[in-house]
């Protein structure tokens, strides 16, 4: 199996650069390990011997992990992250460390030090971010699961532009430890998979309670993977209209509808929901997570490890290390959440950002009071083409305009594929639920899966 | 610079600050030790790194232990949130500090001086060190410094900063607050309290204002105070330069000075990062504490009894002034004085030897039983002072019952009618001598005491000598 991946990985690594490490050797180890443990007659795990790739902002132990910033130039950790503790455990089998926007900010990947991820499906276009390099390593079948993290879409959207399944999992119920910070509040790691099934797999695998992790909720994961042939009869389904009008394509608004009308079919109700504080998602997102990146991105700088370009005072040294080190989209987010974390801005900016928060939280609550699930697009068209955003700032935000409310409430929501733009790249619907609404989530994925089947 | 001031006119208003380490094994976010010395760089781990991907998990222990103090400090424990405080520094390895902000977990408590005045305590809430810079070469600062050193050791221990409200008014007030605040650390077991060694520190604010005045005076945080003497010191300088200022037209400019040791000054200390903007905001890897009642009230059940109640109750049960007692506490003797009182020893002649007899600090260990019997002796007239003082030492020495000990030193009661024959004898031996006693030179009744000393080898007791002197004297 792993041979198999590793081949495809020598074939077409070289035009879609989904990783800034391969860890063939590594793998090859990893591997053996695993066929040691079968044939000593060891229970070898779910997942023995299934190749995965790890996000380059996931802690490897003694492998370089380098968020595709310049600012971590050398460091390799001292530890894995809980993540990759759990999925070794389980027998999976790392092959390589992915591409991602730099400290995962950004929606098409093109801002890594190493140069952009190119979609599998069209290698013109992006293949969405920041998880890019982990979505597009399981399009194009160098691994069939990956992990990535989701901050404000970052797993969800490039999976749908690249025609995976990914699912960002109720926040706190998938360890933070060793996943490289941005916006700690939203932060939350999920997988990559071709399918539901190896979806909903890898999260029971990584989820689950980590006592290393303050924020992380005590108790296991929830039981996905059982379920996902209950079907959807009698599942109350919405439509968020906030997220289905203006600045939808219409091939993509067609797929949502085609998603709806096979959720009918499989027997749910299907009926519009209204979410309205959703709308305020984007300025609130742009304000919390750049807050906490400019306070978790702090502490690069060139004292303890990683790049250090040398200046006559410590001051200095600091200054010319942080900008040598960062892109240009790291320090546009940290002079953004350094002012909003101002004195005299900070409750104009930040505090009203957090009410925001709470909102959306309530007004989800009130839908989900009526329903199951909530269905939506997950980006507003199809992969864009490379450099097409890069230089306007705002339209590489809006991408994440259907995605960033499930983050600011900490909730679950996935991305799974269902069928083709006029175009003829992948169309991802997305599904959302509420805390721990995972079960109704993948039943639904499920059935929508079955759907095109 | 005024060698002093007029404190008629000035008063000075003073608020300390008070960093504590407490005593767990572990740092407050992570499980690297936390001890005190060891090769530098030792006592780390990733959190304390602050290594990419490392999270906070808070140290129950730590939080037991600023409920103690909280507790001690007749604080309300309330439910708290973590926050960072962002500022630059090498020695930082987070470039922020998890400390609390708006909601400290202590709140609006005091503590009572021996004096038995007062004062109030804003806040005490838990926050984590930071490692120790070495600058090299150049003045030792970090602006010429060659290059700079960092040990993060120290980085991560856990800090109850604890907040105290601008109540005191004099360099004695401001010592007596930080002694009792020390012995409140130590009695409740939340820290060692060791200025010396940096796991107490203290940063003071000082203000002057007219005497009779409410307006508080712009104020200076004084830093780097590193024993009770240099407090006193710092806040006599500080005060008498403000005041100066002042009366020569001046304004005081509210910033944060340096003690300086040798020159016995303050000096402008540079601020961190030019200006005071910690872009404070909830921790968002820490839930809220939120100790719950019972916790509380389990630790408020373990709570020893403390300094100011102590003192309080040796005052009532030997009826001396409050101010008498402080030593005592603060030795760790009234225990021992009060069974030895219980046991039927006189209170002034027990209290009088734990000030002055016991400043050993095996004396905790002395058994009441034979300091209450060695009171009675000396009571009794068996022993006189001196002899009962070299008895006791060397009970707190090496134990055992007082009588025999007074028996192996042959310190026996003198009969008074052998005394009154050598008294006759000395008059008798030196007329002049005794001629100028009669005519009231009280000078010379030591001499006939030393006479008579040397005769009975120290054995006699001198208050009874000088009884007997003034008896011939008629």
């Amino acid at each position: 199996m792993l041979e198999e991946h590793l081949a495809r990985i020598a074939e077409r690594e070289g035009e879609i650069h989904a990783f800034n490490l391969v860890t063939e050797d590594l793998a090859r180890a990893a591997a053996q390990a695993v066929d040691e443990r079968v044939a000593a007659g060891e229970d070898p795990g779910p997942l023995a011997g299934v190749p995965v790739a790890i996000k380059d902002n996931l802690c490897t132990r003694g492998v370089a992990t380098t968020c595709s910033s310049k600012i971590l130039e050398g460091w390799e950790p001292p530890y894995d992250a809980t993540v990759v503790t759990r999925l070794a455990d389980a027998g999976a089998v790392m092959v390589g460390k992915t591409n991602l926007d730099e400290f995962a900010m950004g929606s098409s990947t093109e801002n890594s030090a190493f140069g952009p991820t190119r979609n599998p499906h069209d290698t013109s276009r992006v293949p969405g971010g920041s998880s890019g390099g982990s979505a597009a390593a399981v399009a194009a079948g160098f691994s069939p699961i990956s992990l990535g993290s989701d901050t404000g879409g970052s797993i969800r959207q490039p999976a749908a532009l690249c025609g995976v399944v990914g699912v960002k999992p109720t926040y706190g119920t998938v360890s933070r430890l060793g996943l490289v910070a941005f916006g700690s509040s939203l932060d939350q790691v999920g997988p990559f998979a071709a399918t539901v099934e190896d979806a909903a797999r890898v999260c029971e695998v990584i989820g689950g309670h980590d006592p290393a992790d303050s924020t992380s909720i005590p108790s296991r994961f929830p039981s996905v993977t059982d379920q996902l042939d209950e079907g959807v009869q009698g599942l109350r389904v919405g439509i968020v209209t906030e997220m289905t009008g203006e600045g939808i394509a219409p091939d993509v608004a067609a797929r949502v509808r085609a998603a709806a009308e096979a959720l009918a079919a499989a027997g749910a109700t299907v009926e519009e929901v209204s979410v309205p504080a959703v709308t305020y998602g984007l300025s609130a997102y742009y304000l919390v997570a750049p807050a906490e990146a400019s306070s978790n991105l702090a502490r690069y700088d060139g004292v303890r490890y990683g790049l250090r370009v040398d200046a006559p005072t410590t001051g200095e040294m600091m200054v010319a290390t942080r900008t040598e080190g960062f892109g240009d989209e790291v320090k546009r987010r940290i002079m953004l959440g350094t002012y909003a974390l101002s004195a005299g801005y900070y409750d104009a900016f930040y505090g009203t950002a957090l009410k925001v928060r709470t909102l959306i939280r309530r007004d989800f609550d009130a839908a989900y009071e009526r329903f199951d699930v909530l269905l939506s697009p997950v980006t507003p068209t199809t992969a864009f083409p490379l450099g097409e955003k890069t230089s306007d700032p705002m339209a590489m935000y809006l991408s994440d305009v259907c995605t960033i409310a499930t983050n600011l409430a900490g909730h679950p929501a996935m991305s799974v594929p269902y069928g083709v733009g006029d175009d003829g790249l992948p169309v991802g619907v997305q599904l959302l639920g509420p805390t721990l609404g995972e079960v109704p989530m993948f039943r639904a994925a499920a059935a929508l899966e079955r759907s095109l089947a | 610079m005024s060698a002093g001031y007029d404190h008629d006119e000035w008063e000075t208003v003073i608020g300390l600050e008070v960093h504590a380490e407490l005593a767990t094994c572990t740092k407050l976010f992570s499980a690297a030790p936390n001890e005190f010395g060891g090769a530098p760089n030792s006592n780390i781990d990733p959190l304390t790194l602050g290594l990419p991907g490392s999270l906070p998990v808070l140290n129950q222990h730590a939080v037991e232990l600023a409920i103690r103090v909280g507790l001690a400090l007749n604080c309300t424990v309330q439910r708290s949130v973590f926050a960072r405080k962002n500022y630059f520094y090498p020695d930082q390895s987070k470039n922020y500090q998890i400390s609390q902000f708006e909601l400290p977990i202590n709140a609006d408590g005091w503590l009572e001086l021996p004096s038995g005045k007062v004062a109030g305590i804003e806040r005490a809430h838990l926050e984590e060190d930071t490692g120790k810079t070495t600058h090299v070469g150049g003045g030792g600062r970090i602006h010429d410094a060659e290059h700079s050193l960092v040990d993060y050791n120290r980085a991560g221990v856990p800090l109850l900063e604890i907040v105290g409200r601008p109540d005191l008014r004099t360099p004695e007030e401001a010592r007596a607050y930080v002694s009792e605040l020390r012995a409140i650390l130590v009695a409740v077991g939340a820290s060692d309290g060791k200025m010396e060694e940096g796991s107490m520190r203290v940063d003071c604010n000082v203000s002057v204002r007219r005497r009779g005045t409410e307006e508080l005076g712009t104020r200076c945080e004084i830093k780097n105070i590193n024993s009770l003497r240099s407090l006193g010191r710092a806040i006599e300088y500080e005060a008498a330069r403000q005041v100066d200022l002042i009366t020569a037209g001046e304004q005081v400019r509210q910033e944060t000075r340096h003690w300086n040791e040798a020159d016995g000054r303050t000096h402008t200390l540079r601020s961190k990062e030019g200006s005071d903007d910690y872009r404070y905001f909830p921790e968002p890897d820490l839930v809220e504490l939120a100790p719950s009642e019972e916790w509380i009230e389990e630790v408020r059940a373990t709570l020893p009894m403390l300094p100011a109640a102590r003192r309080h109750r040796l005052a009532e049960r030997t009826g001396v002034e409050l101010d008498r007692t402080a030593l005592i506490v603060e030795r760790g003797l009234d225990e021992l004085c009060l069974t030895a009182i219980d046991a039927g020893a006189d209170p002034t002649r027990t209290l009088t030897h734990a000030e002055h007899n016991l400043s050993d600090e095996r004396a905790i260990g002395l058994d009441p039983a034979a300091f209450a019997k060695l009171v009675g002796m000396e009571t009794d007239g068996q022993l006189t002072a001196t002899q009962a003082k070299t008895v006791l030492a060397e009970l707190v020495e090496k134990g055992g019952d007082p009588a025999d000990i007074a028996a192996a030193h042959g310190f026996e009661a003198m009969d008074t009618s052998e005394l009154d024959g050598i008294v006759d004898g000395l008059i008798a031996e030196h007329p002049d001598e005794w001629q100028r006693f009669c005519d009231g030179d009280g000078k010379i009744t030591g001499f006939f005491v030393g006479k008579v000393m040397k005769a009975t080898q120290g054995k006699a007791d001198g208050k009874v000598v000088t009884s007997i002197l003034q008896q011939r004297k008629g």
